[in-house]
């Protein structure tokens, strides 16, 4: 067992232990309610803890393969989230062409270039190339209806779902010097931060929430929430520094930084529902809603966090 | 021959939840078990692969689509598809041609036991109208088995997956919503029937106009 390995069962362990905890705790509401069942508000947290228990262990499968493991894995997540999007744009048949080789060419090709660690094209295929592309061949079609609008939706939806979610296995080919071999971490880090920043800002929220942030977007988010969720997140990653290649004030300051992006990528694809008049991205993860809603706060925290580290860590 | 029919069902369910991430809505939030005959919007051919897969395995091995003759057994493929893999119950659409009543082909299929799934449209529908108007068949059908209910089923966002004349589908999510069964009243006429379960459809449309 060499010293990752180590690092990494522990926070295997350490989210096992949380996952047993909140287990333990819905079971005794769910034994303590009343004869008429359990309410709505447990039922839907007896559902989101199930899909916890699938998701960290599908984690823990695609960390123990490892690189190949993590680029499959955050794959077939943004196939699932690009689905999501599509399905709530203004597509039409004229764009058929542009869907099929975004779904079926871009997205594969996009995380091959992650899986080669080739930076200096997966940082910009998407984003100069692709997105010269595709609306050639949407204009090729002939249908300029609303083209401007369609054009726009569908290079959203890749750069939303295809390639700021590829930063997440794109971490791990970060060169930092004392760290090499071990950048799975990384990748642990930020999907703890992220995910304990949104339960933590959800709990927050409901227990002393009252200043609503942007009530039109979303009824749940709070200043209140927001704060207690993001200082609570920020010093469990400060806590966590011994598994990353940062000190302990770094590890809290990307920490913070990562739980302000993530609550950001929440209210913008928050209004992106509102503007469409749904409240989840889809129906695939009981309790949580689409894929989207999962990894929303991810989105837009991991090309940041990723930026960041290789600026100031890697060579 | 029986395993290749299980592994072509269990592909074609597979590749279908692959691209659509289906989801079937009934209205007392799980299936209603028992027989029935569906009948659905058709905007695609791959509408009745999208209903028969929201079913339960159990319902669905006892689920026959209704579909055209002409169309399904024009090939091999198709044939075999058709009327092994889905145990199809062809009908004949063209009045000239054909040597049996669809109706009662359908009638004899319900007697057996089977549920049905059928498009009383009776084409693919690729206007801008939302619903064509319904064919009587399923009005003489509801006089035949009183005791089966109708349910009406919409199906969304199929025919952006595969709109007609494109060869790629493309992933989209689409969902199958049930409505509550309906069966004839009495003395209510073929017109009156046909536009009650016209608009039973229309209104499972999740985008229709006033929708919550």
């Amino acid at each position: 067992m060499n010293d990752h390995h180590t690092s990494l069962m522990a926070l295997f362990w350490g989210a096992l232990a949380v996952l047993l905890l909140a287990s333990g705790i819905a079971f005794f509401l769910t034994r303590k309610a009343g004869p008429e069942g359990p309410s709505d508000s447990i039922q839907n947290l007896n559902a989101r803890i199930q899909a916890w228990w699938v998701m960290v262990l599908l984690l823990a499968f695609a960390f123990w393969w490892g690189r190949g493991g993590v680029v499959w894995l955050f794959g077939i997540c943004s196939f699932a989230a690009l689905r999501e999007f599509v399905t709530l744009t203004n597509a039409r048949r004229a764009d058929s062409w542009t869907l099929a080789v975004l779904f079926y060419l871009v997205l594969p090709l996009q995380y091959y270039l992650v899986w080669l660690d080739w930076v200096g094209l997966y940082a910009v295929f998407i984003p100069v190339y692709m997105f010269l592309l595709l609306p050639v061949l949407s204009a090729l079609r002939g249908d300029t209806d609303n083209f401007l609008i369609r054009v726009a939706e569908v290079q959203w939806a890749a750069m939303i779902a295809i390639y700021c979610v590829s930063y997440i296995p794109a971490l791990l080919s970060l060169n930092i010097p004392g760290f090499e071999g071990q950048n799975i971490l990384l990748v642990a880090f930020l999907l703890i931060v992220v995910q304990a920043s949104d339960v933590l800002q959800y709990t927050w929220g409901k227990l002393i929430g009252k200043t609503k942030i942007a009530p039109r977007l979303s009824p749940s988010k709070t200043v209140e929430g927001f704060v207690g969720g993001a200082a609570s997140a920020s010093l469990l990653g400060a806590l966590l520094f011994w598994a990353t290649p940062f000190s302990f004030l770094q590890a809290g300051g990307m920490a913070v930084i990562i739980t302000i992006m993530g609550f950001f990528g929440g209210l913008v694809l928050s209004a992106v529902k509102r503007d469409r008049g749904v409240k989840d991205w889809g129906h695939t993860i009981a309790g949580h809603g689409g894929f989207m809603d999962r990894l929303d706060s991810l989105i837009f925290a991991a090309p940041v966090f990723f930026h960041l580290t290789r600026y100031w860590w890697s060579v | 021959m029986q395993l290749l029919r299980r592994v072509t069902a269990f592909s074609i369910i597979l590749f279908s939840r692959l691209v659509t991430a289906v989801r079937g809505f009934w209205p007392e939030g799980e299936p209603r078990k028992g027989q029935a005959i569906y009948f659905a919007n058709h905007t695609s051919n791959g509408d009745f692969v999208l209903l028969w897969t929201v079913l339960p395995t159990k319902m669905r091995q006892k689920t026959r689509p209704v579909a055209g003759s002409d169309y399904w057994l024009t090939s091999k493929l198709k044939q075999f598809i058709g009327q092994d893999v889905f145990n199809a119950v062809l009908i004949d659409r063209n009045p000239e041609t054909r040597t049996q009543d669809p109706v009662a082909q359908m009638a004899e299929a319900v007697e057996e036991g089977s549920s049905l799934i059928l498009f009383p449209e009776g084409t693919r529908n690729v206007t801008e109208e939302r619903l064509l108007p319904f064919k009587p068949g399923l009005f003489h059908l509801a006089k035949q088995c009183p005791d089966v209910p109708m349910v009406p089923v919409w199906i969304q966002n199929l025919n952006r997956v595969l709109p007609k004349g494109e060869l790629v589908p493309v992933p989209f999510i689409c969902t199958v919503h049930f409505g509550e069964g309906l069966t004839l009243r009495p003395e209510e006429d073929k017109e009156a029937f046909l536009i009650r379960a016209r608009q039973a459809v229309l209104d499972l449309d999740p985008e229709q106009e006033g929708a919550a």
